[in-house]
């Protein structure tokens, strides 16, 4: 029941944003893909979701054959930078929204929806607020409307795209304990893209540290830290 | 005495009228003098008159057959429009510069010549015009024609509108609904299509005026059958060139009245909707 990523490549035209990237992570794990821009981490996340495709390469994940399956049918939360929540939806229905869109026989009742927004809510501290529209909350209020709505079907995995990095120094710090406090709570496979060190070594059990479409270097973070294996390594963690 | 101080952005108080006389102005003389005309010749002979004029057999027949045709080119240029803009903001390929071009056509090429292309293709000495006879299709100088030129003349007005209102917005939220686990046509319905509403209410309005009121490609295709092929901005010039004044004017009138009902519904939806609009634009 772990997630293995083996050797995935992907090009976008002629520029290989990820050549040959592997990892292990045991269920239930919390991961950090660091590495500066155009590394190729955010690429490594997308395929991970289904919102893009390897050219070659494979991932296995809880004994599935994880690219052969379209985004929709993964389960995976996914959270975006930018949030993308639903604009023109409330708190409330942005939340529910992927238990309301399931098949009638998987779709749970109405009130059972209303409760389970109720306690989503509660998790990521912001009860009361199930009317407000995106637009009337901060941008932390909204990465957690983000959070809740990602957690709302029960995800396999929770992928996560810098997910702080529009947001001050002190909500960050806020919302990666919230993160991890959640994680720890829901027990989801969790992969987490940020180009900020600390927030990575913070958060996570096991760090990638990318770097041209590949891993330099993976394994928990004290030891990345303590022995770092190449001149990339040690020379981005002393930046 | 307290200096007073100046926004750096305020203009001379007589600036601002001559601009504002001058926009008022314009306006006045080339729009409104012109449409309180079309009302005034229609009334010339009073309302009875008026009355008649627009309840004659081929009045009422040309009113019939501009409304059907706007109703099947309008709905259909909704499609493509949509199809065409979600293609062009949500997908990568080649050739989408290319097909901005093409959608773009319609605007550049003048209407007359978009209707000739009709006459090329589907008239008797045209590409498919033997074959067409020969089974007894009837394309131009029929509805099936007028329908075609119109839906022509009126492709960019839906995709123009949405194009870059949907670029704009990007593909964050779809592919949030994708991760969701929402399919293709859920996504569409619950999350793009709110989004877009907006501009596809203005785009399809628009796309109907012009509908109703097109001429040029519409005249070259339409073989001004009166009573059976005019549309009514046709049947305007028709009366308008037998020297009709009363029924040319009363006839112009009706359409545009039609105009006028169809900008009094976009303000009054605009009005209606004001909130929702300004938390659409504030996010």
């Amino acid at each position: 029941m772990s997630l293995t990523v083996d050797s995935v490549s992907k090009k976008f035209g002629r520029f290989p944003a990820l050549n040959g990237a592997s990892f292990v992570a045991p269920q239930g794990g919390f991961i950090s893909l660091l590495g500066p821009s155009g590394s190729g981490k955010t690429t490594l996340l997308r395929i991970l979701g289904g919102l893009e495709f390897a050219d070659s390469g494979s991932v296995r994940f809880a004994d599935l054959n994880w690219l052969d399956m379209p985004a929709r049918t993964r389960n995976a939360g996914f959270v975006f930078q930018q949030y993308a929540l639903f604009k023109h939806m409330t708190v409330a229905d942005n939340i529910a929204f992927g238990l309301r869109v399931r098949p009638r026989n998987k779709r749970p009742s109405n009130s059972d929806i209303q409760h389970r927004v109720k306690e989503l809510l509660d998790l990521v501290q912001l009860p009361g607020l199930d009317k407000r529209y995106p637009s009337q909350l901060s941008g932390g209020q909204r990465q957690r409307v983000a959070v809740a709505r990602a957690l709302a079907i029960e995800p396999r995995m929770l992928l996560l795209d810098e997910p702080f990095g529009a947001l001050d120094a002190k909500v960050r710090k806020e919302l990666r304990a919230d993160l991890r406090r959640i994680h720890d709570h829901a027990g989801v496979t969790t992969v987490f893209v940020t180009h900020d060190q600390e927030e990575a070594f913070a958060v996570a059990d096991l760090v990638a540290v990318l770097k041209d479409g590949r891993i330099e270097q993976y394994g928990a973070p004290a030891d990345v830290r303590r022995n770092p294996k190449t001149a990339f390594v040690s020379e981005f963690l002393a930046t | 005495m307290r200096a007073t101080f100046k926004r750096p952005t305020d203009d001379p108080v007589w600036l601002k009228v001559l601009l504002g006389t001058l926009a008022f102005g314009f306006i006045a003389i080339l729009l409104l003098l012109p449409l309180a005309l079309v009302f005034k010749e229609a009334f010339a002979h009073g309302l009875l008159a008026f009355w008649a004029a627009i309840t004659e057999p081929d009045s009422l027949s040309s009113v019939w057959l501009s409304l059907t045709v706007a109703a099947i080119a309008v709905p259909l240029n909704t499609v493509f429009g949509i199809a065409a803009a979600w293609s062009i903001a949500k997908f990568d390929f080649t050739g989408k510069t290319f097909l901005v071009t093409l959608i773009d056509l319609p605007f550049s090429v003048s209407p007359v010549v978009s209707g000739l292309i009709y006459v090329l293709v589907f008239g008797a000495q045209g590409w498919f015009g033997r074959d067409l006879m020969d089974h007894n299709i009837h394309i131009l100088f029929a509805l099936p024609g007028m329908v075609l030129a119109t839906i022509f003349v009126t492709f960019p007005f839906v995709a123009r509108e949405l194009i870059p209102l949907m670029v704009d917005q990007g593909r964050d939220e779809e592919e949030a609904a994708a991760t969701l686990g929402a399919s293709g046509l859920g996504t569409f319905l619950r999350v793009t299509l709110p989004n877009i509403k907006w501009g596809l209410l203005y785009g399809i309005l628009l796309c109907n005026a012009r509908a109703l009121g097109e001429f040029g490609a519409v005249s070259v295709v339409s073989g001004h059958i009166r009573g059976v092929t005019n549309t009514m901005p046709l049947h305007v010039e028709l009366l308008y060139n037998n020297y009709d004044y009363v029924g040319a004017f009363s006839v112009a009138a009706l359409l545009a009245m039609l105009g006028l009902i169809t900008l009094t519904l976009k303000s009054l939806l605009e009005w209606r909707y004001a909130d929702e609009l300004a938390a659409a634009h504030r996010h």
